[in-house]
């Protein structure tokens, strides 16, 4: 067996508190050397721009390995993951909409972005989901543009 | 008592004034539907609608917003009695009794005790936040920054405490909060810290998408793939009133949920789920028959939703009186009076007095506008409910969408709510509590800033959190209830200190 593959059944393996664990320990671990790297910590009489986010990455690291050692619960592969496919497509969504925003305009963009909720991931009737996306699109800008006066993204389009 | 039936005479005037109490309706009838729908919640539904107020008034604004919290409060617990789906974590309880009742027959009365017992609370509670705010404020003019930071580490402290899960757990998800919070640039140093060449983290992470994100996106992941539209029973007008016997079993916890819930509303945390938690514990335990409950007890029902009624007012006195918000809602309606100019704290009151007292009188307005909405109106807010979730879920995160950028005009916010809500996600399913994120994001800078004034007025020496009363008071109590949840640890058997510290074996 592979190394990676190995280390992706270890994964699957560890229980859900200790994997849990282990990853705060790390993610406290790089805020710490970042602080380190580059901000002045000062001292714990004149404490500098570095001393909470090093202060907090010792309390997380602590209190991740307790967890760590302490911890059990199911296995990661236990754990039941039917909605993580319907997830990501809808945070992929989300990114969709983050990075097309400002290009394509609010209407357009939440046009696509409704409207691939409902026709792909949802396979909904391609006429429900074209009157829903566009009556949602349309609507919600003049709601929230026309009526209410909050700023958001015109498309260069009339549409 | 004479000045503060003038200031209330002052609140009524403005709250009666045709603009307000239009933006207080419409705040009630928009929180009872964001109450109601799954994912969305007060949290999430204040933050999206928060854009909306930018070109409010700034008592108009507060106004509209409070009434949204308060109506979702109300709203959550429509589809935790007729549907058993809690829209709210604070609803959770009362759908343990309230569906129960709804499978016998009986619910109707179980609403209606809901909405009186929401509508008790709420006006009394706003009675004691009236009383109780000016004397704190007062009494918040003799805090300095020492005080600040003990107060703010009890709160975080409180927060983790109350919560009843894992104690590491939560004081970890804390921890992550301040650190987010340390994101931007030091106001005191000037030094820009972890932007990654990002020149829109200078103002830190906002707190919109990072609750939207932890809160509502991640509630739509984990919910997702679902399609029917739930069955919904629809009561009619004529089977809503209780019966006698149900009144008089409703009375007595309606009283208690009141007082209950406004007194831990006051403690920093997420104060309307945990009053609703202990006002059901308390009613089953001191009941003559605890067998009833989950089985369709009226007392199941009238303790919860009064007590988280009434915490949701409580939670206010903090943020009114100090200008700390006692949890992740409050911190976003402060947002909203900061982004108006106007800084909550002990001087409110004196600087703005009708934004204060205008703020109070338009909570008991927004109450009887919920009580005398609410009921009618049930068989047309639960058709909602009938809408297929594939059609809803899709709207709900446009919403979101657009809520999170239109506050700053940021697409960089947009991204930060995506990853937190993929974070919010694992979270969730490894059973970590995303409150306290929220939370420490919020008080993160004040905390930071109060210990560092707090050092450079005594000339770096920690004794200042000694040597004043009131900071050495609350610092006990913090330390006092770190040692208590860590105590199992000193105890020998992994197995037994595990379930103490609320971690699974």
């Amino acid at each position: 067996m592979t190394t990676p593959a190995r280390l992706l059944r270890g994964v699957a393996g560890t229980s859900r508190d200790r994997l849990a664990g282990i990853v705060l320990v790390l993610v406290a671990t790089i805020m710490a050397s970042e602080a380190v790297r580059t901000l002045p910590i000062g001292s714990m009489a004149s404490p500098g721009p570095g001393y909470l986010p090093l202060a907090t990455a010792a309390a997380l690291g602590g209190l991740g390995l307790l967890i760590a050692m302490r911890g059990g619960g199911p296995t990661l592969a236990a754990l039941a993951w039917t909605e993580a496919r319907h997830a990501l497509l809808l945070l992929g969504g989300c990114a969709f909409a983050a990075a097309a925003l400002n290009t394509l305009g609010y209407r357009l963009t939440m046009f696509l972005l409704v409207g691939f909720f409902l026709g792909i991931v949802e396979r909904k009737h391609p006429l429900a989901a074209l009157a829903w996306a566009l009556g949602l699109s349309l609507g919600s800008f003049y709601l929230f543009s026309d009526l209410l006066l909050v700023a958001l993204p015109r498309d260069a389009w009339v549409f | 008592m004479t000045e503060t039936l003038q200031n209330l005479y002052l609140g009524f005037s403005v709250a009666l004034s045709p603009e307000v109490l239009v933006f207080a309706i419409i705040g009630c009838v928009v929180g009872t539907l964001v109450g109601m729908l799954p994912g969305v919640g007060p949290l999430a539904g204040i933050s999206l609608l928060l854009p909306a107020t930018f070109g409010l008034q700034p008592t108009t604004a507060i106004v509209l917003l409070a009434g949204i919290y308060y109506g979702a409060m109300y709203g959550g617990s429509t589809t935790s009695i007729l549907m058993r789906i809690p829209g709210k974590a604070a609803s959770v309880m009362t759908s343990i009794d309230g569906y129960a009742m709804t499978l016998k027959g009986r619910a109707g009365p179980a609403l209606t005790i809901a909405a009186v017992g929401s509508f008790i609370a709420g006006t009394l509670s706003v009675a004691f936040l009236m009383l109780l705010a000016p004397l704190l404020a007062s009494f918040a003019l003799r805090f300095g920054p020492p005080e600040y930071f003990a107060l703010l580490t009890l709160g975080l402290l409180v927060l983790a405490f109350l919560t009843g899960g894992s104690m590491p757990k939560t004081l970890s998800m804390a921890a992550f909060g301040l650190f987010l919070g340390t994101i931007g640039i030091d106001l005191m140093s000037g030094f820009f810290r972890y932007h990654y060449g990002i020149v829109e983290l200078s103002d830190g992470i906002g707190i919109v998408p990072v609750a939207v994100g932890l809160f509502g996106v991640s509630e739509i992941l984990l919910t997702a793939g679902q399609d029917k539209a739930p069955a919904v029973q629809k009561p009619k007008l004529k089977d809503l009133p209780p019966s006698r016997q149900e009144w008089r079993d409703s009375t007595w916890p309606i009283g208690r949920g009141t007082v209950l819930g406004f007194l831990i509303g006051i403690i920093p945390g997420s104060a309307h789920i945990i009053s609703s938690f202990v006002s059901y514990a308390l009613e089953r335990r001191i009941s003559r028959n605890p067998d009833k409950f989950g089985k369709g007890a009226i007392e199941g029902v009238a303790g919860p939703e009064s007590a988280n009624n009434s915490a949701a007012c409580g939670a206010f006195v903090p943020m009114l009186a100090l200008g700390v918000p006692s949890g992740p809602i409050t911190a976003v309606m402060m947002a909203a009076l900061m982004v108006h100019g106007i800084a909550p704290g002990p001087l409110l009151m004196e600087q703005q007095p009708q934004l204060f007292w205008g703020f109070i009188a338009s909570m008991y307005v927004g109450n009887l506008v919920l009580l005398i909405l609410n009921l009618p109106l049930v068989g047309l807010f639960v058709n909602m409910l009938r809408i297929p979730y594939a059609y809803l879920y899709p709207s709900i995160l446009m919403f979101c969408v657009l809520g999170v950028y239109a506050v700053n005009e940021s697409l960089i916010d947009v991204w930060v709510m995506t990853a937190m809500g993929a974070l919010g996600y694992v979270l969730r399913k490894f059973e970590f509590e995303v409150a306290p994120i929220v939370l420490g994001l919020v008080l993160s800078p004040m905390l930071e800033n109060a210990l560092r004034q707090s050092l450079s007025m005594s000339s770096g020496s920690y004794a200042i959190f000694v040597n004043r009363p009131i900071a050495v008071t609350m610092l006990a109590i913090a330390a006092f209830l770190l040692l208590l949840s860590f105590l199992p640890l000193l105890r020998r058997g992994v197995a037994s200190s595990r379930a103490q510290l609320g971690l699974e074996s």
